[in-house]
C-alpha cells in the first residue's frame, strides 16, 4: 500500500485511504448477513444427512462418517409420492410461465407498437392485477372450477396461475418493447412482412425481459401453497410443496424424514437462483424501475 | 396514417384477446364475483341475498367481530414489523452492495436465496429451530449469558406473533434490498464521486444524495410489502396451522379467511362469510393502494440521467 502512495494524485489517495478501511467493515457486515440467511438452509441440508441421535446431540456439526445416516431420505421414499409431485409441480409452473410469456408477450406487443382508442386505459386495466391478489377471488374461482370439472386437477392451477402472472408480465415486457426503435419495424413493414412476422422478429430483442419475467413468475408459481390446498384433494394431484406440507404434517416427530423432505423441496430453487441470480438484478434495474 | 391504423386493427385483437381474456375471466371476473357473493348467505330455506348482512355480522356480532379485529389488529403488527426490520434492513443492505464491493454478486444471490424458498419450507425449518428439542435459541443467548432468558418463542402468546414476522422478515428481506440495489445502481457514479471529492462522507452521500433519489423505490417497496403482508397466509399456516394459535394470537387475515372459508375441525366452512372477508381485505389493501397513488406516488419527481 504504502509503495503505492507515491504513483496516485493526492485528491485519489486521499479517498481510497479512506476507503480501504470501510470496505473491510462492508465485508465484514455482508458476511454476517449471508451466514444469518445461509444458517437455517445449511442447518437443515446437512442434519438431513445424519442419524437420529446426532441431529439432536450436536446440531451444528458436518455428518461424519460415523453420524452420517440417510434414513431420512428412505422414509421420504418409502413413504410418499415425491417424484409424482415433483413432476406434477414441473408440469405446472412449465405451462403456466410458457403461457404468461406467450400471452403477456403478444399483449404487450400490441400495446407498445399500436396507437389504438383505449390503448392507455386497456394497460391500466391490465397493471391493476399487479397490486390485488388474485386469492381475493378465491371463492368464486374454486366454484368456477368445481362448474368446469376441474377441481381436483392441475389444470385448474395452470389457469389461476396464468392469469396470476399476466399483469406484472405485461408491465415489464411492454416497456421493453417501447424500447425497441420503430424504424426496425417499420423497415420489416416495407419488406412485406404481416404484424405477426413483425412480433416474431421483436420478441428475440427483448430476450433478457423475457427471462426476468420468467423468473418472477415461476418462483410465486412453484411455491404456492393457497390454490393447491384448496383445489387438489387427491394425492396423485399434488404439487411438491402441498406435498411437502402434508408430509410433514404426517412425519411432524420424524425428524430425520422432515429434515430430508424439507431439504429435497428446496433444490429445485436454489439451483434456478443461482443460475438467475444476474438476471434477476439486471431485469430490475433495466426494466421495471425506469 | 389512418387507412394503414384500420388494417391493423384486426391483429390487434388477436394480439390482446388472450391476456385480456384469461386475466378477464379468471381473475377480474372472480373478484368481482366473489364480492357478489359476500351479498348472500346461506340459511334453512337455501341460499338468500342479505345485502351488507354478512359485512354486519363481521364487524358487529359477538361471534366475528372479535375475530375479525385480532385479526386486523395482527395484520397491522405483522405489517409494521416489516417496514420496521425488513425494509430499513434492505435498504442498509442494498447500501453496501451499491458500493460495487468485490464478490458483491455472490452476497446478493445468498441474501436472495431465502426469498425463493417455499414459505413451507421456511415455517418448518425456523420452528425446527426454535424447538426447545434442539435448543438454538438457549444455545445462542447462552453465548451472551443469557440464557434464561429463552422462551418458547412460538407457544406463547407475548412472542408468537413477533417471532413470526421476524421470521417472514429472514425470508423475505431480499426482495426490498434489490429493489432498492437496482435503484441506487442508476444513479451516475460522477455525482457521487464529485461529491466525495469535495471530502463528503459515505453517511453524509448516502442521506443527502442517494437516498433522496431512490424515493420513488421506497414508496414502491412500502406498497409491495402491505400488499404482501395483507395477503400473508403460508407462514402462520405451516407453523401455527389454521387456528393461527396460540389462542388465535398469530391470527392474520389470511387464515381468517382460510378458517372461515373452508372449515376447521368442528366448524364447516362458509363460503358467503369467506367472501366478506375477502371483501373487508380488498378494502384495505385497496386503501393502501390509493394512500400509495395519491398521498406518496403523486409527490414524486422522476430523475432521468
Amino acid at each position: 500500500m504504502a509503495r503505492l502512495v507515491g504513483s496516485i494524485p493526492v485528491a485519489a489517495r486521499r479517498s481510497s485511504l479512506r476507503a480501504q478501511a470501510p470496505l473491510i467493515l462492508v465485508h465484514l457486515a455482508l458476511i454476517s448477513y449471508s451466514l444469518l440467511a445461509l444458517f437455517p438452509v445449511l442447518l437443515v441440508a446437512l442434519n438431513s444427512l445424519k442419524s437420529r441421535s446426532a441431529i439432536f446431540s450436536s446440531p451444528y456439526t458436518p455428518p461424519l462418517p460415523g453420524t452420517f445416516d440417510m434414513v431420512g431420505y428412505q422414509t421420504v421414499a418409502a413413504n410418499s409420492n415425491f417424484p409424482l409431485y415433483f413432476l406434477n409441480s414441473l408440469i405446472t409452473t412449465v405451462s403456466s410461465v410458457g403461457l404468461v410469456l406467450l400471452f403477456a408477450s403478444l399483449a404487450a406487443f400490441a400495446l407498445a407498437t399500436y396507437e389504438f382508442r383505449g390503448n392507455t386505459l386497456l394497460a391500466l386495466f391490465l397493471t391493476m392485477g399487479i397490486m390485488v391478489p388474485i386469492r381475493l377471488g378465491t371463492v368464486s374461482l374454486l366454484r368456477i372450477m368445481v362448474t368446469f370439472g376441474l377441481q381436483d386437477s392441475i389444470v385448474a392451477l395452470i389457469i389461476i396461475y396464468t392469469a396470476q402472472g399476466i399483469p406484472l408480465a405485461v408491465f415489464v415486457l411492454s416497456q421493453f418493447m417501447r424500447q425497441v426503435p420503430t424504424e426496425l419495424k417499420d423497415a420489416a413493414r416495407i419488406d412485406g412482412a404481416s404484424e405477426y412476422r413483425i412480433y416474431r422478429l421483436i420478441l428475440p430483442l427483448v430476450r433478457p425481459a423475457l427471462g426476468t419475467v420468467a423468473v418472477f413468475t415461476m418462483v410465486p408459481v412453484w411455491n404456492d401453497l393457497w390454490f393447491p390446498l384448496i383445489l387438489l384433494a387427491s394425492d396423485r394431484s399434488k404439487t411438491v410443496i402441498l406435498g411437502t406440507q402434508v408430509f410433514l404434517g404426517q412425519f411432524v416427530n420424524d425428524w430425520n424424514a422432515v429434515l430430508a423432505a424439507l431439504t429435497l423441496a428446496m433444490i429445485p430453487v436454489v439451483i434456478l437462483t443461482v443460475v438467475f441470480s444476474r438476471q434477476i438484478v439486471r431485469g430490475l434495474t433495466s426494466g421495471a424501475v425506469k | 396514417m389512418n387507412r394503414a391504423r384500420k388494417r391493423f386493427r384486426t391483429h390487434i385483437v388477436v394480439f390482446l384477446a388472450p391476456a385480456v381474456l384469461v386475466y378477464t375471466a379468471f381473475m377480474i371476473f372472480p373478484m368481482l364475483d366473489s364480492l357478489r357473493l359476500s351479498l348472500y348467505n346461506s340459511g334453512p330455506n337455501g341460499v338468500h341475498y342479505v345485502g351488507l348482512g354478512n359485512y354486519n355480522e363481521l364487524l358487529g356480532s359477538d361471534q366475528w367481530a372479535p375475530r375479525l379485529w385480532n385479526a386486523i389488529r395482527n395484520n397491522f403488527t405483522f405489517f409494521g414489523i416489516h417496514m420496521l426490520v425488513q425494509n430499513p434492513v434492505g435498504l442498509f443492505l442494498a447500501a453496501l452492495l451499491a458500493t460495487r464491493i468485490r464478490g458483491s454478486v455472490v452476497y446478493r444471490t445468498i441474501i436472495f436465496t431465502p426469498a425463493v424458498l417455499s414459505v413451507v419450507l421456511v415455517g418448518f425449518a425456523w420452528r425446527m429451530i426454535l424447538s426447545p428439542l434442539w435448543g438454538l435459541s438457549h444455545s445462542f443467548l447462552s453465548v451472551f449469558g443469557l440464557g434464561s432468558l429463552d422462551r418458547p418463542w412460538l407457544g406463547l402468546q407475548s412472542t408468537a406473533l413477533i417471532t413470526l414476522s421476524l421470521v417472514s422478515v429472514w425470508q423475505n428481506v431480499g426482495i426490498p434490498t434489490m429493489l432498492f440495489l437496482a435503484a441506487l445502481v442508476t444513479i451516475p457514479e460522477e455525482l457521487l464521486e464529485a461529491a466525495r471529492v469535495d471530502g463528503a462522507s459515505a453517511w453524509w452521500v448516502f442521506w443527502r444524495i442517494q437516498f433522496p433519489l431512490i424515493l420513488p423505490t421506497v414508496g414502491i417497496v412500502a406498497i409491495l410489502t402491505f400488499v404482501g403482508n395483507f395477503n400473508a397466509f403460508d407462514l402462520i399456516y405451516t407453523t401455527q396451522k389454521a387456528l393461527a394459535g396460540p389462542n388465535f394470537s398469530t391470527d392474520i387475515l389470511g387464515t381468517f379467511f382460510f378458517r372461515t372459508f373452508f372449515g376447521q375441525q368442528l366448524q364447516s366452512g362458509d363460503p358467503y362469510m369467506g367472501a366478506a372477508i375477502a371483501g373487508v381485505m380488498l378494502l384495505i389493501i385497496l386503501a393502501g393502494v390509493l394512500v400509495y397513488l395519491f398521498g406518496w406516488q403523486r409527490r414524486m419527481t422522476r430523475v432521468e440521467f
